[in-house]
């Protein structure tokens, strides 16, 4: 202990002892299995499929469309998710899957803490993923210690070199599977097996190779300590309602081992639950001790729940000595008090409120949108064009999309003016009419001319594009200009 | 790292700096190792980059660095990039006549495109961003031409420009100057002006000499402008009988004309741009909505 001097002022001039750098302390976690673990397998094994298969799932958009349910078409500018597609100019859509996305890591956290990252983050399942092929090889926590601690015999090298192998190959599969996302994934697998395919894909998935293997197979835990914004993110929005992996230290502390348990009750004294056996260290995959409370390196992925309880079942203590509770009930079963629960909070019920509401506007924008869109540009410059015969002249740009998978001619409407109304390029007929091609754009120059200027210098004009079916498929307002102010 | 340490924080079981302020320690939490070397990764690529790359100035340039890389190289080779990309496109426009450009949507679509940016780098500095145009610099909405209107006069005024020295087949016809020669009195330039004005039925002066005008027109106007005042377009001549003024429709900008005479000047694109270039242009200029 450090002498506590009030007098002096400490600190200057003292240099610091010790490393100014750690060397990081290689884990080594324990196998354990129970109810955590099979959900930390549920978890993986369902997001690792989805990952895995979706590219391959099929979806039929009818002729000449792409048949992939998934794809990110960069080249044509398209995303198609199932029945949805979305061009270039939608990409808002994203920012609110994004508000979605940040609000229920808000709302996993206030309720149940690091949810995310003890059972869904891809960097906790794709360490958990490369954990159990290398207890799987060189066998669990104790054997492992054993052997890299020497002596390195061939055995020792032929299961690192199985190890890594795999560790490989799962990597490259993890990239190979990125790729398939951004083109037609048969198609795609064909050319990268027989060399077809794109650079930038070999380049993809060579990147996603090298970062899988690297970040799950060497930077582990580090990533989550050092890399990660989000435990400190966390640790400001958690509050004393929120559930955590946590040690109930009223109930564990003073730690006593079952020998002396006896024999330190027998005297009056207090022995708590904890027999100190260390299990709950062992199995953790970040090394982190639950015992001294939530901190960076816990992920609260509940494997040294199981851990203890297993160990509790078998002595005979009540399990739950680790469990999923509150800082506030564990404060108060201190004090002798009740638990209380409190899942419907200010900031649940706001998260909830403000995620409903964006999926809601989504949805209905969504469910809502028009197969074709008109937007309609005014000549800036000239505002208006008076002609040799006293005529005034306005110049529109007209943007016709049309999200439909055929071609569609539509017809020009002009209404609030009487106007010769001229598609430049499709002669000047009375009916001024056009083809967009199948999901895509056209630009048309439309000229709309009156013989006298009208009295009010900007006239409130409304085009309209209707369809062969008569309908009108979309209007856009704008203004007939006659004057410069 | 222990008890025993000088520096030893019971609560946390860490060592801390030894640094005290208002008996706050700071807890020693030394970086990863592993940063440490990413640290060090990142000094060596630096090096590389020192050697490989423009990095250091000098006193008038730089070092260019081995591998040669160059910002305006790169800018070439993006645009070089970017006309094999549009090659086949463009092709079709130099094979394709004016006619069957502003005729076939595709074609008309590619042209207007390019020759959007064409524009924009070129003629919008006189006629505006949209060809809206200014005093003295003409209108390319309307539907009056100085030089002609049609598709292919629009192509050789593009390429040959107006009163465009550097060019020997420019539209070279001038205006005199009436007034500053001292060919025409000013009482005359007035009755002129005010018959000119009568031509496309704008109200004149009162107590205009017309008559005095008329003849002062057929002797000396006519000969360029026709003796109906509609203009020829051989010569660069504007019709006076419409609503469209180059200069301005008042009485003092026409008197002003009279007296100064002369003429804008339009570069010969020719001697820049390539012909597909100028196709685009023209069928651009063409759809604007004054085309003939």
């Amino acid at each position: 202990m450090s002498q506590i001097d009030i007098g002096a002022p400490s600190g200057v001039g003292e240099t610091v002892e010790g490393p100014l750098y750690e060397t990081a302390r290689k884990v080594y976690p324990r196998a354990i299995s129970g109810f955590y673990r099979q959900v930390k397998w549920a978890a993986l094994l369902v997001g690792l499929s989805i990952y895995y298969l979706l590219p391959f799932v099929r979806w039929d958009r009818g002729p000449d469309e792409p048949t992939q349910a998934v794809l990110v078409d960069l080249e044509h500018r398209r995303f198609y998710f199932f029945w949805i597609e979305l061009w270039p100019q939608e990409v808002y859509y994203f920012t609110g899957l994004l508000i979605i996305a940040a609000l229920s890591l808000f709302l996993m956290n206030a309720l149940a803490g690091r949810v995310w990252c003890g059972y869904l983050c891809p960097q906790t399942v794709w360490t958990d993923l490369f954990f159990s092929v290398e207890r799987w090889i060189e066998g669990d926590r104790r054997e492992r210690l054993r052997k890299d601690a020497g002596p390195h015999g061939s055995n020792w090298w032929s299961q690192k070199i199985a190890k890594h192998a795999i560790w490989l190959a799962i990597a490259w599969w993890t990239g190979g599977a990125w790729v398939l996302y951004f083109a037609d994934a048969p198609h795609l697998v064909w050319s990268l097996l027989t060399l077809q395919a794109p650079l930038v894909a070999y380049g993809a998935i060579g990147t996603l190779t090298f970062t899988t293997y690297f970040f799950a197979g060497f930077m582990r835990e580090q990533v989550c300590l050092y890399m990660c914004p989000w435990p400190r993110i966390q640790a400001s929005l958690t509050d004393e309602y929120a559930l955590n992996v946590s040690y109930h230290y009223d109930r564990g502390e003073p730690r006593v081992s079952l020998k002396k348990a006896k024999a330190v009750q027998a005297q009056g004294g207090k022995a708590g639950d904890c027999i100190d056996c260390n299990y709950c260290v062992e199995v953790c995959p970040t090394g982190v001790d639950i015992r001294q409370g939530a901190s960076l390196g816990c992920i609260q992925c509940g494997l040294c729940i199981d851990a203890c309880d297993s160990v509790m079942e078998r002595i005979g203590r009540p399990t739950r000595l680790i469990a999923y509770n509150t800082d506030l009930n564990i404060r108060r079963h201190h004090q002798g008090l009740p638990p209380v629960y409190k899942l419907i909070r200010p900031r649940t019920l706001l998260y909830s409120a403000i995620i409903a509401l964006v999926g809601a506007v989504m949805l209905y924008t969504l469910t809502s949108r028009s197969l074709t869109t008109l937007a309609v540009i005014h000549d800036r410059n000239p505002l208006y064009v008076r002609t040799s015969d006293g005529s005034i002249r306005n110049g529109y740009e007209l943007r016709i999309a049309n999200k439909a998978p055929r071609a569609r001619r539509f017809w020009l409407e002009l209404t609030g003016l009487e106007a010769k109304v001229e598609v430049v390029g499709a002669g000047a007929s009375k009916v001024a009419s056009f083809e967009v091609g199948p999901d895509q754009t056209r630009e048309v120059r439309v000229l709309v001319t009156t013989s006298e200027a009208p009295a009010d210098p900007a006239t409130s004009v409304n085009f309209a594009i209707v369809g062969s079916d008569d309908r009108v498929a979309a209007e856009a307002k704008d203004f007939f200009r006659a004057s410069a102010q | 790292m222990a008890e025993g340490h000088p520096h030893f924080d019971a609560k946390t079981g860490r060592t801390t700096t030894g640094h005290e302020w208002d008996g706050i320690q700071e807890l020693n939490t030394p970086l990863p190792r592993w940063w440490l070397w990413t640290f060090y990764a990142c000094i060596i690529w630096a090096f590389g980059y020192w050697v490989l790359y423009p990095a250091w100035p000098l006193v008038t340039g730089s070092t260019q660095g081995l591998f040669g890389w160059h910002a305006r190289n790169a800018v070439t080779q993006d645009v070089a990039d970017l006309k094999s990309l549009r090659a086949p496109s463009t092709a079709k426009l130099e094979t394709a006549s004016l006619e069957d450009i502003e005729k076939s949507p595709e074609l008309l679509t590619i042209a207007r495109a390019q020759a959007t940016a064409l524009f924009a780098n070129n003629c919008a500095p006189c006629h505006g961003a949209g060809g809206g145009g200014a005093k003295g610099y003409p209108n390319l909405n309307a539907d009056r031409w100085l030089w002609g209107g049609t598709l292919k006069e629009i192509q050789t005024t593009i390429t040959h420009g107006a009163r465009w020295d550097a060019d020997k087949d420019t539209h070279s016809s001038l205006m005199p100057s009436f007034g500053k020669d001292g060919i025409l009195k000013q009482p005359e330039i007035v009755a002129t002006a005010n018959y000119v004005r009568s031509l496309s039925g704008l109200p004149t002066e009162a107590g205009a000499d017309l008559a005095l005008g008329k003849k002062t027109f057929a002797d000396n106007c006519a000969a360029c402008h026709g003796d109906d005042g509609k203009g020829n377009k051989e010569m660069g001549a504007p019709n006076l009988t419409t609503k469209v003024w180059l200069y301005g429709p008042e009485l003092s900008d026409i008197v002003n004309r009279i007296t100064v005479g002369g003429g804008g000047q339009m570069p010969a694109w020719g001697l820049k741009l390539n012909g597909e270039e100028i196709k685009a242009l023209t069928v651009f200029v063409h759809s604007l909505g004054g085309g003939q």
